[in-house]
C-alpha cells in the first residue's frame, strides 16, 4: 500500500501494463523525454526505450490514426492528447474507424487503444484547457468513456481499459491530479468498466456525480448529513458511457430523491441521460423532481472567471437541502 | 531564411523528355535568394505508351503466366464493375463506386503483395481487393448492405473499406509501425486513397509519421483527376501529387497508371524498398475516372465526354492486351475464352450472393462492444420484440 497523488497512480498502471506486455506502447506529443506536461509518463522512456515511449508528430489526428493501425494488428496502443480541448480533431478517427472497426467487421477486426486525456478547469491554465466534454465522447457507440475520480480508481480503471478490447476514452480530471493522496494498493487492481460505485450508502437522497466533482460533492455531502440530518447516498458514475443504469435505479428507488452534479454544461448531458433513464424506470418512485448542478449553457469562460461556473460546495448543499425539503 | 528550388522533369506522351523548372523563392524582389540550399526532382516513369509501344530499356523481366494472371486480374476487375453496374441499375445492388479505368493502378500493386501484406484500401479497388483473397460474394454484400462483406478473408490481411476520405493512411502507418516494431520478416502496407484525399489533414498526417517513422509503408494515390466534381487542378496547385514526398523526405514517383509495367516496376521497387528497411514510397498513379463517381453521381454537370474520350485510348486493358499479342502469348480466341471463364465466375457469385437467406439484424448488438454491457442486452431485447411487433403487422 502507497500513498499516491492520480499522477503516481496513473503512472504505476502505466508502468504495471507496459511491464505486463510489451504490446503496450505509449505514445503523444512530449510524453517520452518530457515525460508529458503533467509528468504523468515520467519514467517510462528509460525504461522501456522509444520504441514503446513515442514522442509523435503534434498532430492529434495522426496520433490516433496510427494508433487504430497498431491496434488492428494486436498492439495496445495508449495514446495521451494532452489536453481535452485539442482533442476534436480525433473526433473522424473515432467516430468514423475507432468506434466502428468492430460491427463494421462483425468482429472480425478490433481496436483495442486506450486515449487518456486530461480534462476540466480549475487550474487557472489558457483558453481551450477547461472544458468537460465527456458528453461529445459518449455519444459514440463502440466506444467506452471512463473518468476516474480518485489516484486508487484512476490506477484500477486505466488498468482495466489497458485490458479492455475495445476503443476507451480515459478522461482524467487534471484538477484533481495532485489535488490529494491515497492509499493504492500495491498488487495490481482492476474495476469493471461499466459500472458504478455506491461510495457511501443512505436512505434518504441519492448525489449522482463523477470526475472532478466528486471532491466538492463529498464535501457539500458531509457537510449536509450533520447539518440536515440526511442519510445520503453517493454514487460515483465512473463510467461515463455505457451508463451503469441499475446503480442509478436501484438507489432511486430507495431513495425518491436525487441530486445530480456534473461539471459539463447542462444542454444534451450525461445528467440528461440519468433523468431520462429515472424516467424511464423509476419515475413513479420520485418524492421530488430530479435537482441538476451543472455548469451553465456558456462558452467556458477564461481563468479568472471559470470557478464562478463550475458547481461549488455551497451550490450542491444547497441543492441537496432544496430537494430534501421538496 | 530557407530557400528551395524544385525542378520537376516530365516525360511527354511522344517519348521526348522536356524539362520544366518551377521555382519557389521564399523571398522576393531584393532578397531574392543567394544560394540554393537544396534542389529536388520528381520522376515520371511509363514503360508501356499508349499504343502499346514499349520501352525495350526500361522494359521488367515478368514472367509470362505472370503478365497473363495480371491482365486476368485487370479483365476480372472490369467485368465485374460492369456487372455491379448493371446490378445497381436494376436495383440488385446498393451505391457502388466502379474503378473501371484504373484497373492498372489498384490490381498490378496487389498482384506483387504476398499473404504477409497488409491492404489498407479506400473504396476503389475493388479488383486490388480480390487479388487479395477478398471473395465476389462479400463484395456484393458490402454494395448491398451487409456488414458480412468486410469480414477478413481467410490467410489476408485486408481492412474493410474506408469510405472517410484519407484517413486510411493513417491506420498503414501505424500497421507499418507494429510491422517494424514486432520485426515481422518480409511484410509491408499498401494503403490506396485518391487526389482528393491529397487535400485531407490525414494524408499529410500519413506522410510525415511515415517519413519520421521510416515505416514499411507504400502509399498509392490514384490520381484520377476527379474528386467526385472537383478537377485535380482545383484540388492542388502543386505541379504533381509525387511531389508532395518531398516535403516529408518520402520518395516519390509519378506514374503513368494505365500503364501495367510502370506500375509494376514502382510497386515492385516501393515494396522492396519497405521490406529492406528503406521506409515509406509514395507512388502517384496518373490515371482517369472513366465513370462517375458512384452511382448516385451524374459527371455530365461538371466534365466534357471529350475529356473522357480522350483518355479511352489510354485504357490500361487494351495496353496489356496489345502488348500480350506483340509477345506471342496471346491471342483473341484466349481472350475469348478468359472472357467466358471470367463472367461464369461472376455469374456463379452473383447467384450465390441472391440464394442467400437474409441475415439476422440483432447480431448488430453482439458486435458493437466485445464484451456486452447488460443495458445493450436490454436494449436487444427490446428490438427483437419490436421487430416481432413488425413482422406481425406485415401479416396483419
Amino acid at each position: 500500500m502507497s500513498k499516491l497523488n492520480m499522477v503516481q497512480a496513473i503512472n504505476l498502471a502505466l508502468q504495471e501494463k507496459m511491464k505486463d506486455d510489451d504490446g503496450v506502447v505509449v505514445l503523444g506529443e512530449d510524453v517520452g523525454v518530457d515525460e508529458g506536461v503533467f509528468r504523468v509518463t515520467a519514467g517510462l522512456l528509460e525504461k522501456y526505450g522509444e520504441e514503446r515511449v513515442i514522442d509523435t508528430p503534434l498532430a492529434e489526428s495522426g496520433i490516433i490514426g496510427t494508433s487504430i493501425g497498431m491496434a488492428l494488428t494486436g498492439m495496445k496502443p495508449v495514446c495521451e492528447m494532452q489536453f481535452s480541448g485539442f482533442s476534436y480533431l480525433i473526433m473522424h478517427q473515432l467516430e468514423g474507424h475507432a468506434s466502428r472497426m468492430r460491427q463494421r467487421s462483425l468482429g472480425a477486426w478490433s481496436v483495442p487503444l486506450v486515449v487518456r486525456m486530461p480534462y476540466g478547469g480549475g487550474i487557472r491554465a489558457l483558453e481551450h484547457h477547461s472544458e468537460s466534454r465527456e458528453t461529445f465522447y459518449a455519444h459514440i457507440p463502440g466506444i467506452k468513456t471512463v473518468i476516474p475520480s480518485s489516484p486508487r480508481n484512476a490506477r484500477a480503471l486505466l488498468v482495466s481499459a489497458i485490458e479492455d478490447p475495445d476503443p476507451v476514452i480515459f478522461m482524467e480530471p487534471k484538477r484533481s491530479y495532485r489535488a490529494f493522496r491515497e492509499d493504492v494498493p500495491d498488487k495490481i487492481e482492476r474495476m469493471e468498466l461499466g459500472k458504478a460505485q455506491i461510495v457511501q450508502e443512505g436512505n434518504d437522497i441519492t448525489v449522482i456525480s463523477w470526475g472532478a466533482m466528486m471532491r466538492p460533492v463529498i464535501k457539500a455531502i458531509e457537510e449536509s448529513q450533520k447539518e440536515f440530518n440526511a442519510s445520503i447516498e453517493l454514487i460515483d458514475i465512473l463510467t461515463v458511457s455505457p451508463l451503469d443504469e441499475k446503480a442509478i435505479i436501484d438507489s432511486v428507488m430507495k431513495t425518491g430523491r436525487v441530486v445530480i452534479v456534473q461539471e459539463a454544461p447542462k444542454n444534451v448531458s450525461i445528467s440528461s441521460e440519468i433523468v431520462a433513464r429515472i424516467n424511464d424506470k423509476a419515475l413513479l418512485y420520485l418524492e421530488a423532481p430530479v435537482k441538476r448542478v451543472t455548469n451553465y449553457d456558456v462558452v467556458t469562460p477564461y481563468f479568472s472567471r471559470e470557478l464562478d461556473f463550475i458547481p461549488s460546495q455551497g451550490r450542491i448543499k444547497r441543492a441537496i437541502k432544496e430537494t430534501l425539503d421538496f | 531564411m530557407a530557400s528551395a528550388l524544385i525542378a520537376y522533369e516530365k516525360k511527354s506522351n511522344k517519348n521526348k523528355l522536356k524539362f520544366d523548372t518551377v521555382k519557389f523563392y521564399f523571398n522576393k524582389g531584393q532578397n531574392m535568394p543567394k544560394k540554393i540550399t537544396n534542389r529536388f526532382s520528381v520522376s515520371y516513369l511509363q514503360i508501356l505508351d499508349e499504343n502499346g509501344k514499349v520501352d525495350k530499356k526500361l522494359e521488367p523481366k515478368i514472367p509470362d503466366k505472370d503478365l497473363i494472371s495480371m491482365y486476368r486480374w485487370m479483365v476480372m476487375a472490369r467485368e465485374f464493375d460492369e456487372r455491379m453496374l448493371k446490378l445497381q441499375r436494376q436495383g440488385r445492388i446498393g451505391t457502388f463506386g466502379p474503378s473501371i479505368g484504373q484497373e492498372a493502378a489498384h490490381c498490378i500493386p496487389a498482384y506483387l503483395m504476398n499473404e504477409k501484406d497488409w491492404m489498407v484500401g479506400a473504396f476503389r479497388e475493388a479488383g486490388a481487393r480480390l487479388i487479395r483473397g477478398e471473395t465476389m460474394e462479400q463484395a456484393l454484400h458490402f454494395y448491398n448492405g451487409y456488414e458480412e462483406g468486410n469480414a477478413k478473408p481467410e490467410g489476408s490481411n485486408i481492412l474493410p473499406v474506408s469510405i472517410i476520405v484519407g484517413a486510411q493512411a493513417l491506420h498503414a502507418v501505424g500497421i507499418g509501425y507494429s510491422l517494424k516494431y514486432r520485426k515481422v520478416k518480409d511484410a509491408a502496407v499498401v494503403t490506396f486513397f485518391g487526389d482528393g484525399a491529397t487535400s485531407e489533414g490525414d494524408f499529410h498526417e500519413a506522410m510525415n509519421f511515415a517519413g519520421v517513422w521510416q515505416v514499411p509503408v507504400v502509399l498509392i494515390c490514384q490520381n484520377n483527376q476527379w474528386a467526385i466534381s472537383l478537377p485535380r487542378h482545383k484540388q492542388t496547385r502543386s505541379a504533381t501529387i509525387a511531389q508532395k514526398g518531398i516535403a516529408y523526405d518520402v520518395p516519390g514517383i509519378q506514374v503513368d497508371g494505365n500503364d501495367p509495367l510502370a506500375m509494376y516496376v514502382a510497386s515492385k521497387e516501393a515494396l522492396e524498398r519497405a521490406k529492406s528497411g528503406g521506409g515509406p514510397t509514395l507512388i502517384e498513379a496518373v490515371t482517369f475516372r472513366m465513370m462517375m463517381h458512384t452511382t448516385a453521381d451524374d459527371p455530365t454537370k461538371y466534365r466534357t465526354d471529350e475529356e473522357v474520350e480522350g483518355w479511352r485510348p489510354k485504357d490500361p486493358l487494351i495496353r496489356m492486351k496489345t502488348y500480350l499479342i506483340n509477345k506471342n502469348i496471346w491471342s483473341d480466341t484466349k481472350e475469348e475464352e478468359m472472357r467466358a471463364e471470367v463472367k461464369k465466375e461472376i455469374d456463379e457469385a452473383v447467384k450465390n450472393f441472391e440464394a442467400n437467406p437474409s441475415f439476422d439484424s440483432a447480431l448488430v448488438f453482439d458486435h458493437t462492444y466485445g464484451n456486452k454491457h447488460y443495458t445493450f442486452e436490454e436494449e436487444r431485447t427490446e428490438f427483437l420484440a419490436e421487430r416481432a411487433k413488425e413482422a406481425e403487422n406485415v401479416k396483419a
